[in-house]
């Protein structure tokens, strides 16, 4: 008989923000076959307290840089930051969620724990130090975001957006996973240092450089850059709104969580390589997503384009890379996630006959009826275009004066082009809420405490943003810093 | 003679997926699969992992295979009776192939009786996964336990009706 195998050290304090997530989405599974059968608004507060439980234990745990399970998961100031802006994006759509399901009938608890299993992946993905963990991580928040954004079965855009998505989705990380397979092979390891450690000695290898074009197929899909694109708009059209938040926001800032840390911390001797590839990704993305929103008469489409857009700009800061680089697209997707969600949160409280006001002629004569809702989804949109003094602006700022240090100043001009452009169809929207009349039925303003408390920290955001940048661009440094021993 | 191995048990598996793809029929296709993953199991005996081996086999074309054929025979009922057998003949060959299929397991099972072989734990053996499992995998294993609830969650979110 082989000797007992020594058990392995579990240090649970490492996981404690996602643990504390994982025991919500376990408490409100059980709840939900508890009475009060009729009623489901409390599992939304259950979220909520959940969330913000892993709020509290994250701010508890800034500062450490501890490693687990064998370095398979991570807990520095990186992932801490990240964690920060997947919680605040699932604590603004819970609240969200709370009234929009009210009102359409299909409140449940299956959907309360799923978002917060994909809250939990997302946390997980940016911990990951792992490959293998990347890709558990990134299947269990796709998992979730698949059946939420099938949720609505009685429209047949859910489900057509939920298996479009699946469909699409199982392809990209089938590709993902091909990549690390590759990776594997050639480096001999999962474990992303080990793996820089390998790669360090044989860069040019193409089994490495095929792997990594792999991987950013699986990232590209997730990130929704240009051409892995496709799915976005019928996804964010068809998808419950406030689920439609959370796959442009917290799916995105995980997905470039992952992807940050594997380029940087593993494949950091390819740099020359896949910096000339997002370099083209980076000016295809910011284009084509501004281009085709500029048709587009759809609302929620109009954001789709409009973040496949910010990707675009986002991208620039990894091609310029070093410290300020990825330091400024986290505080991009800081402020982006504050405007995005905040954005289709305005959008859910929004209907029209019954039916969810969705077309861009819908909005018309919103300021004169709800001067407080247009003026908020207003800042929202203009924080979008990047006007001082609101988030977005200080982002572009951030984000363009890194690429431009960094020397890529053709690629800085096609993004400021590309803002320009952007400003019209953001601002035809506020042109139809303050300046043209409803033909017919007025849009209808929904009341909803959570939806306006949740509205009000998001202007409170991107207010804060925009207004002393600063501490919060020094919290962005330091979060890179991890990445870049 | 490793090579040879692979390029062969390679081309069959291929060929059974691209059969797969082409076949019209969806019970051919079904079948194909089944080929395509017992050589995807054989090229895991040729790595020298037994277990995957052992795993594909029993999960894959087993279980797995046999809820696609279900699925099948009862989703398009009527599709796989399409008239009176076309190799009837054929029949008389399938009482002296099972004959001596039978025979060759009586032999098998008769000529191996004896102590099994006692050694050390093979690298892609049951013991030395279950070690990894354990000790270096245990988070992607427990985490893995996690995304199986999601997915069940979901499947009961989704199939559930409407009351």
């Amino acid at each position: 008989m082989s000797p007992v195998v020594p058990p392995p050290a579990v240090a649970l304090g490492v996981l404690l923000p996602v643990l504390v997530v994982l025991a919500a989405a376990a408490v409100v599974l059980v709840l939900d076959v508890l009475p009060p059968r009729d009623s489901k608004a409390h599992l939304g507060g259950v979220a909520l307290a959940g969330i913000i439980g892993a709020l509290l234990a994250i701010v508890m745990r800034w500062g450490t840089d501890a490693r687990a399970f064998r370095d398979m998961v991570l807990l520095d100031t990186y992932a801490l930051y990240f964690d920060l802006v997947i919680c605040y994006a699932a604590a603004l759509i819970v609240m969200f969620s709370m009234d929009y399901l009210g009102r359409t009938g299909s409140e449940s608890g299956e959907y309360y724990s799923l978002l917060l299993f994909s809250t939990a992946g997302m946390m997980l993905m940016a911990s990951a130090g792992d490959l293998i963990v990347v890709f558990l991580a990134l299947e269990l928040m796709s998992l979730s975001l698949y059946v939420l954004a099938g949720f609505f079965k009685q429209r047949l855009t859910s489900g057509e957006a939920s298996m479009k998505y699946f469909l699409l989705g199982a392809f990209a990380s089938s590709f993902l996973l091909y990549g690390i397979a590759l990776i594997y092979g050639a480096t001999g390891s999962t474990n992303l240092d080990r793996i820089a450690a390998a790669a360090a000695t044989r860069n040019a290898e193409p089994m490495v450089l095929i792997g990594l074009a792999m991987m950013l197929v699986g990232f590209g899909f997730k990130i929704s850059s240009v051409p892995f694109h496709m799915w976005a708009p019928d996804v964010y059209e068809g998808a419950p709104t406030s689920v439609t938040a959370f796959i442009a926001t917290g799916s995105k800032a995980a997905a470039f969580a992952a992807m940050i840390r594997v380029l940087v911390v593993a494949l950091r001797g390819a740099q020359p390589d896949w910096s000339a590839l997002l370099w083209a990704l980076a000016a295809l993305t910011m284009t084509v997503g501004n281009v085709v929103a500029l048709a587009q008469s759809n609302l929620k489409r109009l954001l789709a384009y409009s973040s496949i857009a910010h990707v675009g700009y986002m991208l620039m800061g990894l091609v310029a890379g070093g410290g300020p680089g990825p330091g400024a697209v986290l505080f991009y997707l800081l402020a982006y996630t504050f405007t995005t969600v905040g954005a289709f949160g305005a959008i859910a409280l929004c209907a029209r006959a019954g039916e969810e006001a969705v077309e861009v002629s819908d909005y018309a004569g919103l300021a004169r009826r709800h001067p407080v809702l247009a003026a908020t989804l207003a800042l929202f949109f203009l924080s979008l275009i990047g006007i001082p003094p609101l988030a977005g602006f200080v982002a572009k700022f951030y984000l363009f004066g890194a690429a431009v240090r960094a020397g890529y100043i053709w690629l800085t001009v096609i993004a400021v082009l590309n803002s320009a452009v952007a400003a019209y169809y953001y601002l035809r929207v506020i042109v139809y809420m303050y300046m043209r009349e409803p033909d017919g039925e007025p849009v209808a303003v929904a009341p909803s405490l959570a939806g306006g408390l949740a509205l009000t920290l998001a202007v409170a955001g991107i207010v804060i943003l925009g207004l002393m940048p600063a501490p919060f661009a020094d919290l962005a440094q330091v979060a890179v810093a991890p990445l870049l021993r | 003679m490793e090579l040879a191995a692979f390029t062969l048990i390679a081309l069959i598996a291929l060929g059974s997926a691209l059969g797969l793809i082409l076949k019209r029929n969806a019970i051919h296709g079904a079948l194909f699969l089944v080929v395509n993953l017992g050589s995807v199991a054989a090229l895991y005996l040729t790595l020298g992992a037994e277990f995957l081996a052992a795993a594909q086999v029993i999960v894959y074309a087993g279980a797995i295979m046999v809820l696609f054929v279900f699925a099948i025979m009862v989703l398009i009922p009527g599709k796989e009776e399409t008239g009176p057998d076309p190799r009837r003949p054929l029949r008389w060959v399938a009482l002296p192939a099972g004959a001596l299929l039978l025979a060759q397991v009586l032999v098998i099972l008769v000529g191996t009786r004896g102590p099994t072989p006692v050694g050390s734990p093979a690298p892609g053996g049951v013991e030395a996964i279950g070690r990894l499992l354990f000790t270096d995998y245990l988070f992607p294993f427990e985490l893995t336990s996690v995304l199986l609830l999601a997915a069940m969650v979901g499947v009961l979110l989704l199939a559930r009706r409407r009351t």
